[in-house]
Parts: C-alpha cells; sequence; structure tokens
C-alpha cells in the first residue's frame, strides 16, 4: 500500500486489496493513534456489504488501540454493516476480546450539568439545610456546655490551656502592631480637620472612643477569626477525614466535649484580654501621632482620655468580644465538622469558616450598635 | 506499552548492592535482585523490613545510600524528576491506599494522566478512561463517582485503573490485597494474573497476602534482616531451610494457603 507512509510508530487505516476490504497497519498504541483519530471519521468505508479489516499490518497494538479498533467496528456493526477482522496476531486478537468482553460495561460522560435555575435552587437548599445544621451544633454545644457547667470536673482544662496560648498568646504581637497602626492612622487622619477647628485636644476623644468602643473589638475578632478559627476548621476537618472523630466516639468520649468546647471557653477567655490590649495599644498609637501632628502632650493626651471614655463605653466594647468570641469559635468547629471525605473539601470549608466568621461577627456588632441606641447608651 | 516489544526473560529490574539506612538504622544491606520481562515478581517480608522503601526506591520517589537500580536499563538512583519522566511514563504504580486525588472523580482520575502525557481528543480520552475502569472490573457506574464514595475494594481498582492509564509495561503495586475482603482480594489475584497474560505486564508486588502469592506470584524474594533471604517459586521457597522463611511459610496462616494452593492443583 503505498498511501500508508509515514514512520511505523503511528497507527493507519487505508484501502485494502479487495473493494471490500479495508487494511489496518502501523502501530495502534496509545501514541500511536492520537493522529489517527480524526482521520478514522473521514475514512471513507468501501459500500459494499460484507466488509472485511484486514488487520495483518498490525506490529503493535495496546488497550487504547484494542479499544479504538473495536470501537471502529461496533459503529459499523451498529450500521448494519456485518464486519470480519482478519489477520490479527493471536495476542492482539486476544487483547481486542478482553476489550469487548469488558467494552459492555463501560460508559462515559458524566451526569449531565444542571441548569442554572436547578443550581440556583440546589445552592440555596444546602445553605439552609447549613443554617439548619448550624442551629442544630449551637444547642449540641449548648447542652454539652451545661452538663459539664453542672459537672465542672468534666471541663478539660489541658486543651483549654493549650487554645489560650495558641489563640490568645500567640495572636499578642500581630493584634498589637495592627491596632498600634490603626491609633495612628486615625490620629493622623483626624488631625487635619481638627487643627482646621482649633480643637487639638479631641484628638483624645476621636482615637480613645473609635478604639474602645468600635474598632479595637472588631479588629481583634477578625484577626482572630483568621488566625484561629480556620485553624479550628482544618484541624477538626482532617480529623473528620482520618477517622479520628468516629474514634472519638466509639471510646466513649463526645467530640464536642473534647475539641469545641475547650476551644469556645478559651477564646471566650482569650479575646477579651486582647481587646483590652489592643485598645492600648491603639491608644498609644494614637497618642504617638498626637504629639508629633498636633503639639498634645502626652500628659494632656490622657488627661483628656479619662473625661472622653466613659466606663459604660469601655464595657461595652470589652463585653462585645466574648460574643464574637463564641461566634468565631462555633462557626470554625461546625464548618470543620462539615468536612467530608476529602482534601478539597478541608480547604473549602476553611475558606467559609474565615468568611462566615467575619460576617457574622460583623453583622452582630451593627445589632450591638442599633440595640445600644435604642437605649441610649 | 505493546505486546510486541521485548522479549520474555530479559531484565526489567535490576537491583545490585543496594544500601538504605536511616540514620543509624540499617534498612537494606547489599539488597541485590532482578525482575524478568513478563513475569509476576512479589517482595514479601515481616512488616518494617523494607518491602515498601525498596518499591518507593526503584520508582525514584526515595534514595538509596549506595547501589545502584535499573530499570529498562537505566539507572534510577540519583534521578530527580525530571530526569525520571520518561520512565514514569512507561510504568504504573499502585499506592497502598490508593492515593487517588479526591477532588476527581474516579474518571477524571485516569483522564489527568492521558490529558497529561497524550495528544489525544477529549472524547478519545474518557473512551478510554472508560475501558481501564471496566478492565479493573468496576461497574460503569464508578467512573463519575468520587473517591470518597467508593468502598476500600472499588479504590483499589480505580487506582489500578489510573495506574494502567497510560498502558505501562511494567506496574508497580504496594499491598494491592491489603485491606480487602477475601472476595475482593481473589477478584485482585485474577486481576493481577489476568493482565499479566492479556497485556503482556510485568509486574512487581509488594504483599502479605499468601494465597495472592500462590496464585499469581511467579517468583518471590523474601526480605528480612536488611537482606534478600531467598528468592524462587513459591514452590522452591516452601522448601526452604532457612529459618525465617520457614516461620514465613509455615506459620499457621501460611500453612493453610499452602494447603489450599496444592488442593486446587
Amino acid at each position: 500500500m503505498t498511501h500508508i507512509a509515514g514512520p511505523d510508530t503511528e497507527a493507519h487505516i487505508g484501502p485494502g486489496a479487495a473493494p471490500a476490504e479495508a487494511r489496518c497497519a502501523g502501530a495502534w498504541t496509545l501514541r500511536g493513534i492520537a493522529p489517527l483519530e480524526a482521520r478514522l471519521d473521514a475514512f471513507s468505508w468501501p459500500p459494499a456489504g460484507e466488509l472485511s479489516i484486514d488487520c495483518s499490518g498490525i506490529a503493535a497494538m495496546d488497550t487504547s488501540g484494542a479499544w479504538l479498533l473495536h470501537r471502529t467496528v461496533r459503529a459499523l456493526e451498529q450500521r448494519g454493516r456485518s464486519v470480519r477482522v482478519l489477520g490479527l496476531r493471536a495476542e492482539f486478537d486476544a487483547l481486542l476480546k478482553l476489550i469487548a468482553s469488558r467494552a459492555a460495561a463501560t460508559r462515559t460522560g458524566a451526569a449531565p450539568a444542571p441548569s442554572v435555575l436547578e443550581a440556583f435552587g440546589r445552592q440555596r437548599w444546602i445553605g439552609l439545610l447549613d443554617m439548619l445544621d448550624m442551629l442544630a451544633f449551637l444547642g449540641e454545644t449548648a447542652i454539652v456546655a451545661l452538663r459539664s457547667l453542672a459537672q465542672a470536673r468534666r471541663i478539660r482544662w489541658r486543651p483549654v490551656l493549650h487554645n489560650l496560648q495558641t489563640g490568645g498568646f500567640e495572636a499578642l504581637p500581630i493584634t498589637g502592631l495592627l491596632s498600634f497602626l490603626l491609633g495612628i492612622v486615625i490620629a493622623y487622619q483626624g488631625a487635619e480637620q481638627l487643627r482646621r477647628f482649633g480643637a487639638n485636644i479631641y484628638v483624645a476623644d476621636l482615637v480613645g472612643l473609635s478604639m474602645v468602643r468600635e474598632l479595637s473589638p472588631l479588629m481583634t475578632a477578625i484577626i482572630v477569626a483568621g488566625r484561629s478559627g480556620s485553624a479550628y476548621t482544618a484541624q477538626i476537618g482532617t480529623m473528620k477525614v482520618t477517622e479520628e472523630i468516629d474514634a472519638l466516639r466509639t471510646i466513649g468520649v463526645a467530640p464536642i466535649e473534647l475539641l469545641v468546647l475547650p476551644k469556645v471557653l478559651a477564646l471566650a477567655i482569650a479575646l477579651p484580654l486582647l481587646t483590652v490590649y489592643t485598645d492600648v495599644m491603639g491608644i498609644l498609637g494614637g497618642m504617638v501621632m498626637a504629639r508629633a501632628q498636633l503639639d498634645v502632650s502626652y500628659a494632656t493626651f490622657l488627661d483628656r482620655l479619662d473625661d472622653a471614655i466613659s466606663l459604660t463605653s469601655y464595657m461595652i466594647g470589652v463585653g462585645k468580644a466574648p460574643v464574637f468570641a463564641a461566634i468565631i469559635a462555633l462557626v470554625g468547629c461546625h464548618q470543620g465538622f462539615q468536612v467530608s471525605g476529602s482534601a478539597d473539601s478541608v480547604g473549602r470549608r476553611t475558606t467559609t469558616s474565615v468568611v462566615q466568621a467575619i460576617f457574622l461577627v460583623i453583622v452582630t456588632d451593627a445589632l450591638f450598635s442599633i440595640v445600644f441606641s435604642w437605649l441610649g447608651i | 506499552m505493546s505486546v510486541a516489544t521485548g522479549q520474555t526473560g530479559d531484565a526489567v529490574i535490576e537491583i545490585r548492592d543496594l544500601n538504605t539506612r536511616f540514620g543509624s538504622a540499617v534498612v537494606h544491606e547489599d539488597v541485590s535482585l532482578t525482575v524478568r520481562r513478563g513475569e509476576v515478581f512479589a517482595l514479601v517480608g515481616a512488616s518494617g523490613c523494607g518491602k515498601s522503601t525498596l518499591l518507593r526506591e526503584t520508582i525514584a520517589l526515595q534514595q538509596p545510600v549506595s547501589g545502584s537500580i535499573r530499570v529498562f536499563g537505566q539507572e534510577v538512583v540519583g534521578l530527580d524528576d525530571e530526569g525520571a519522566l520518561p520512565l514514569r511514563r512507561r510504568w504504573g504504580v499502585m499506592f497502598e491506599r490508593g492515593a487517588l486525588f479526591s477532588s476527581l472523580t474516579v474518571a477524571e482520575n485516569v483522564g489527568m494522566v492521558l490529558h497529561e502525557h497524550t495528544p489525544l481528543g477529549e472524547r478519545l480520552i474518557a473512551e478510554n478512561s472508560a475501558v481501564k475502569i471496566a478492565l479493573t472490573g468496576l461497574p460503569a457506574d464508578a467512573g463519575p463517582k468520587y473517591p470518597s464514595e467508593l468502598s476500600g475494594g472499588m479504590r483499589k481498582r480505580a487506582a489500578l485503573a489510573r495506574a494502567l492509564a497510560l498502558d505501562p509495561e511494567l506496574l508497580f503495586l504496594d499491598e494491592p490485597t491489603a485491606g480487602l475482603d477475601p472476595l475482593s482480594a481473589s477478584g485482585i489475584d485474577e486481576l493481577v494474573r489476568h493482565l499479566r497474560d492479556a497485556l503482556g505486564l510485568s509486574i512487581m508486588m509488594v504483599t502479605h497476602d499468601l494465597d495472592l502469592l500462590w496464585r499469581s506470584a511467579d517468583r518471590v524474594a523474601v526480605l528480612g534482616e536488611g537482606r534478600i533471604l531467598g528468592t524462587g517459586t513459591m514452590q522452591e521457597l516452601s522448601h526452604s531451610e532457612h529459618p525465617l522463611i520457614r516461620e514465613y511459610f509455615y506459620g499457621p496462616r501460611g500453612r493453610a494457603a499452602r494447603e489450599q494452593a496444592w488442593n486446587r492443583k
């Protein structure tokens, strides 16, 4: 066959010697069949009735090649042609038979993608289930917490202390630095306006009140959500994948008691403390800037601060922290328990955990503001 | 791979004077062995004797301290990932716990290998993946499933399908039957022999499964005390005088498996 040219690492097909014959040759292997695939569709099969395919020229064949040959023959047969495969070497023939016997069990293609509306509906539905699940989780944790409170011996102090260290103490540098910078920024932005009215001294009110009442608890909560909330999800999620959670259950240890409660407790202690600390650091930043930009001395600043911040404002700021702590810890742990099966799922749930925690913290903060303005404090 | 290449009998893997140490712990001491083309070669030994380490060294995932490992005649020791690539396209590896990519479906797991290494079109890749999945005896509806939705035995088969994706000449199996029920395990036995006969594969496996050894292995090497204690067919090894080998084959489970093998003949 002169038209069957090219290197022998490729699979070929062409007309055969007889009119009702096609001829296959070359290497019908994974690497060889790639160029053939396109040509096969365009190949004009002899129109006559019984068709024979001369395969004596096939020098090499693997499962991929055998599949392509099988598929071709099957497609012809489905069009009502009777096909005979001739001259195939014994070992290739065995391979072809193997593929043919297994081919009945093959099916390609995934399930059809759902429509936009269906996908949207499914997503909402999953979101709703997630929310219900969160509520159930909250209830379960509350029950375990009450039970533990009744028997204080059941509180596991070791993990509480460990979480205090990782979630609280180790967060000191980053929260301190960021609130110090925030104090500087607020004082700097305010300085220009205050100077215009000759109200330099009110920089203490500006920095003090905004930090203590709003920014310091909010920012600390956001940083902790990113640091610790994500860690909780990843830890519990990985334990879920490796069946450690199930192991805990079979040993008779409630996972919530061992994994969730200590985290909630530790964060509820750590976050108010961190908030006090970031209050101080933020005001310190404001003080430094006030002296540099507005010539307000440290003594004057502190003197004014005493009048500017009422005890109520301070308590409101610190009082929000335990609520934020509970949100962060519960969302983080809940998302961890939602992990199913795969490494991918751990990543997705960790993202959700941080996003959800920050979202809920800000929404709660807004609710607090509304409630406080109603109450007039 | 293709059935046409190579003659039965010449060496596919040649390991010479291999030494491995982890710190001061000696794992392999002058280990030498040969795997011939077209045979099912099994590596056995007690847990922690360095079987899996030897396998990992052979597939260039780990480096020995000294010695030589030649696969298809090419030195593997000292190869980096890039250098090992041409070899890796010619062999398939099935890991003990499957190591399927959990974010991909079974069909995508197989198809990914084809996408990476062949110029085939979407349709042919999808079909090829389905054929490989069917070859390992998985039902057709396993293809669109995620690994976490499969049972242990099905996951093993899916891992085997991925190992077969590029039609390798050489297949490495790490504990192919570990953690399977007897029925699935004997399915794997048959599958291993079937694949060898139908595709002309050479197979090197690490296993504890005495039934699998009696049914499928052509030759077996026993690894112990850091050395190869004996190599041969199961028949030959069962007559060995070495105390550790005797212990291995004449323990209660070894005896049961041997008797079963005799009864079948």
